[in-house]
């Protein structure tokens, strides 16, 4: 579908809402990867700095849910065209999750600063996270490029995520009943932790919506899913 | 609409099969049937009908196209027609063709003797040759003086009698009771046939020659008629195009739309419908009586002839304007056309095939027309050709349908072949008249 | 930030090229508009849409006094064109139309080649001194009407010869040849298919950068997509007029968002 529309300006309004939500896309990941090393510096400014950012997401992903509702209402899309206005609402309510989780990570991270640092845990973190944004450039990066295989490709990367989050769990279950000082500490890690996960859900979803643009159904296979924290028991 | 959906009868219309027509089928394409045939017949009688017409026309005319000549040699004595020898033409024209008529008879019985024609009972042989033949023979001399005293083959038109004798209307039998001829002058004229003095041709005077007295039929021609009658559809063409169209145009274009409007168009509408011949009293009283200008004109017939045609083109013209599409008037407006710029120059050229076609099926039947010409005194014997023009329109004249009428009233036999042989020619013309609106109407094809 | 917005949309700086105040028309007896007030601005699209019969053709008509030649139409009320009262005794409704264009719904090209009718305009308003002015004026319009490469090689051929579509855009290229400042367009793609439609708006939004233009359509679609702002009629009145996009997305009186989903006819 590489030829224009015969009306320019139709063209014209797809591409500036697909503008408009890269640029959330760009702020979003960097959102992810400052809140990550604010955390592993113990950078309180730049964790505040986070926070004031996701303002200006969320004012995005207004102008971008407005600007979607003008397209459909003046342009009455369909098909490839309805599925790109589609998507960019869902990439967009998906993007600001990201965000809100980054800026969450950011306001832990300021009381974390307060506590002494749980050895070993922040670099898990920091791992995830670098994880996590990777998946979310590679599914911009396949949105814009309308790739299938890429898109496929960070759906399968989840299960990474999630098994790192497990491992975590683990690991912070274990330095909780090894000194219960470091409780507090771990139980905010553990929240990072989960928010980080969580964000890799909404990035997998995003590469799902890239799928139904491209193909025009959701991926046929179930997400795969690692996440077996709900079954981790005493002494596993 | 009802709520209730009626059974419909022959309810088992539904259940039968469409290969099998069932009964009102087969009644209603019976009475079609009929009425093809009936519409056949009708045809067909229309047809019959215009085929005996023509038929017996033209079996009656064709006769006139071609005429009997006899060639002499005549000897133009001087004695007998420049008795001063100075061969002055104002005196020779003192000689009348009385003077003449001994020059052809000596020509005559010269030929007889020359080629040995015996006949019994043979008693003026002149009686062959037309009357005509010495004014014919007048005119040249006086056009050529200096021929005085030469002797000049003339070709001379037989008489009435010997023509009709060719063409089956006289035989031996009714020439013995004949007062103009006698069987021998149609036997002196078989063995000048047989001499080749005698011949059949075609006859150019019929079209060209103007009208003749009723004792010369062989003489008489349709040359003034058809200059009268062409000087009046110029008339016509100029005088009731113009008027016509401007009309029309006012009426439909500019006029408002109140009660005086409609009265007018009403009664153009029942102009076209009056006798022609109410026309004719019209034109004596106002042209004639009381404008003075010279009976028997073509101007006059002419100026009629304009006021009868005039409602038939501004029936056509308003119809033509009619029938140009709105949406032409309305993109000139869009374009900041006025109205009268509008008119001449979109919708004008756009009605212009339909005007034409009016026009000319208006002249077609200006030129038929015959009794407000009578009227208006055209039915006189017309001896001159009319003028040229302009003079020529004031001069008199008569017209094609209206010579076809007189040549009916006279005597002589003769004239019913010439009559029928007018016939012919108008005839001939209305045809052009309507071919050139068939191609015209072809030409200008509608192109929106 | 601003930048990436969808454009169109900052259209409140144009001035005010048609002013409407209290406008009336009556066909004999019947109330066709009634008290109409509108602000048509200038280099922008202005759509007016509403059900069949709701006087929008009517009122569009009265903006060129083309309501001028159906004689039973009596048009009162203040109608401004830069100010200047077009209904004055003094305004010659000719040179009116030179100013403000009219395209029909259905294309009526002149039977006369396709040169002709571009340049009957300009010949009888004297726009032009000799044969290259013409020339060039004809080939603007051509160009600006976005035909002059499918004609360029058959100028003198009947303009009546070509698509329905060619014929629209011919159209428009004749009523800009007269160098107008306000094209008024009366559903002119009714006729037309959907290609063709697409072509000429397309056309439309071109045509934007240099003319008012006020497109009386029959499909709301249709002004949703070419217009900026939209004129809601409806029973000869006029119940709503803003920015398109707001219209269709949020539209302030009722009566417009039934019309606008599909509710009344």
């Amino acid at each position: 579908m590489n030829e224009a529309h015969i009306a320019s300006a139709f063209d014209r309004d797809l591409e500036a809402i697909q503008a408009t939500l890269m640029k959330m896309g760009g702020m979003v990941e960097t959102a992810v990867l400052d809140s990550a090393r604010s955390l592993a510096d113990r950078d309180v400014e730049l964790a505040e700095q986070v926070r004031k950012a996701d303002k200006a997401i969320d004012a995005l992903e207004e102008q971008v849910n407005e600007e979607a509702a003008r397209v459909i209402a003046l342009r009455a899309p369909t098909a490839g065209d309805l599925r790109t206005v589609l998507t960019v609402i869902k990439i967009s309510a998906n993007l600001e999750r990201c965000g809100d989780y980054a800026k969450n990570l950011a306001k832990r991270t300021a009381i974390l600063v307060e506590t002494p640092e749980v050895s070993g845990t922040t670099a898990s973190v920091l791992r995830m996270s670098r994880e996590v944004q990777l998946m979310l450039k590679d599914a911009l990066d396949a949105y814009i490029q309308r790739d299938e295989a890429l898109a496929q490709r960070v759906i399968l990367r989840d299960e990474d995520v999630d098994q790192m989050y497990t491992a975590l769990f683990r690991e912070l279950l274990t330095h909780m009943m090894e000194d219960p000082r470091n409780i507090t500490a771990c139980m905010h890690l553990h929240f990072i932790g989960k928010n980080i996960e969580r964000m890799g859900d909404h990035v997998t979803s995003i590469a799902e919506q890239v799928v139904y643009l491209v193909t025009g159904h959701m991926p046929d296979d179930a997400r795969p899913k690692q996440d077996r924290t709900a079954y981790v028991a005493e002494g596993l | 609409m009802t709520d209730i959906i009626a059974e419909p009868e022959g309810g088992d219309r539904r259940k039968g099969s469409l290969l099998a027509q069932d009964t009102r089928t087969q009644k209603r394409n019976a009475a079609e049937r009929r009425f093809q045939i009936y519409g056949m017949v009708a045809v067909s009688i229309a047809v019959l009908a215009l085929v005996f017409l023509l038929t017996s026309i033209v079996s009656n005319g064709i006769g006139s196209f071609s005429q009997t000549f006899i060639s002499l040699d005549v000897v133009l004595a001087e004695d007998k027609l420049d008795k001063t020898g100075s061969r002055d033409r104002t005196e020779m024209a003192k000689v009348s063709t009385f003077g003449y008529a001994p020059l052809i008879k000596a020509a005559i019985e010269d030929r007889i003797a020359a080629e040995g024609i015996e006949i019994e009972g043979l008693t003026k042989p002149d009686a062959v040759i037309s009357k005509e033949a010495a004014a014919q023979l007048r005119n040249f001399v006086l056009a050529n003086t200096d021929r005085v005293g030469d002797t000049v083959e003339f070709k001379f038109l037989a008489s009435g009698r010997i023509d009709g004798y060719y063409k089956g209307r006289v035989t031996m039998a009714s020439a013995a009771l004949d007062r103009n001829i006698s069987p021998e002058q149609l036997m002196l004229a078989d063995a000048l046939k047989d001499a080749g003095a005698l011949e059949r041709t075609f006859n150019w005077d019929f079209i060209t020659a103007p009208d003749a007295s009723e004792n010369r039929p062989e003489a008489a021609g349709l040359g003034v008629a058809i200059l009268g009658s062409l000087y009046m559809m110029v008339v016509v063409l100029f005088l009731a195009l113009p008027i016509g169209v401007a009309a029309s145009i006012y009426l439909e274009e500019f006029a408002p739309k109140n009660f005086l409007t409609d009265v007018i168009e009403v009664n153009i509408s029942n102009l076209a419908a009056v006798p022609s011949i109410v026309f004719g009293i019209l034109g004596l009283a106002i042209f004639i009586n009381f404008a003075g200008l010279p009976q028997s004109a073509p101007i006059v017939g002419g100026l009629v002839l304009t006021l009868m045609t005039l409602p038939t083109i501004i029936i056509a013209t308003r119809a033509s304007l009619k029938s140009v599409p709105p949406s032409i008037r309305e993109a000139a407006l869009g374009v900041g056309a006025s109205k009268m710029q509008t008119v001449f120059h979109h919708v004008l050229p756009l009605a212009a095939p339909g005007i034409l076609t009016g026009t000319i099926i208006g002249l077609s039947q200006a030129l038929g027309e015959t009794a407000p010409l009578l009227l208006i005194g055209m039915v006189a014997f017309v001896r001159e050709y009319p003028g040229a023009p302009p003079e020529g329109f004031f001069d008199p004249a008569s017209a094609l349908p209206v010579q076809i009428y007189n040549w009916t009233t006279r005597s002589d036999p003769a004239f019913v072949e010439r009559a029928s042989g007018a016939i012919i020619v108008l005839l001939i013309f209305l045809l052009i008249m309507n071919i050139v609106a068939i191609i015209l109407r072809r030409r200008f094809e509608r192109r929106w | 930030m601003n930048d990436m917005r969808i454009t169109n949309r900052t259209i409140e700086m144009n001035d005010i090229k048609i002013a409407a105040k209290g406008v009336d028309v009556f066909y004999g007896d019947t109330h066709a508009i009634k008290d109409v007030s509108v602000e048509i601005q200038d280099k922008t699209v202005t759509a007016f849409i509403g059900p069949s019969g709701c006087g929008k053709s009517t009122f569009l008509r009265c903006l060129n006094r083309m309501n001028d030649t159906i004689d039973v139409a009596r048009v009162t009320g203040d109608i401004r064109i830069d100010g200047e009262d077009i209904y004055d005794a003094k305004v010659d409704p000719v040179q009116l139309r030179a100013k403000v264009g009219m395209v029909f719904q259905k294309p009526n090209p002149f039977p006369k080649s396709i040169y002709d009718n571009i340049a009957y305009g300009p010949r009888i308003h004297g726009l032009s001194r000799n044969k290259t002015e013409l020339d060039e004026i004809v080939e603007t319009s051509l160009r600006r009407g976005a035909i002059w490469n499918e004609v360029k090689d058959r100028l003198d051929q009947p303009g009546t010869g070509l698509s329905g579509g060619q014929q629209q855009r011919l159209c428009i290229a004749r009523a800009i040849a007269t160098e107008p400042e306000v094209l008024l367009m009366d559903e002119p793609c009714s006729a037309l298919d959907p290609i063709a439609t697409a072509q000429i708006e397309e056309l439309i939004d071109d045509l934007k950068q240099r003319y008012s233009v006020v497109i009386v359509t029959h499909s709301m679609h249709q002004a949703a997509r070419v217009s900026q702002k939209t004129a809601f009629f409806h029973l000869g009145d006029l119940v709503e007029y803003g920015e398109t996009g707001h219209i269709f997305t949020n539209p302030e009186d009722s009566r417009t968002e039934s019309y606008i989903t599909g509710r009344i006819g």
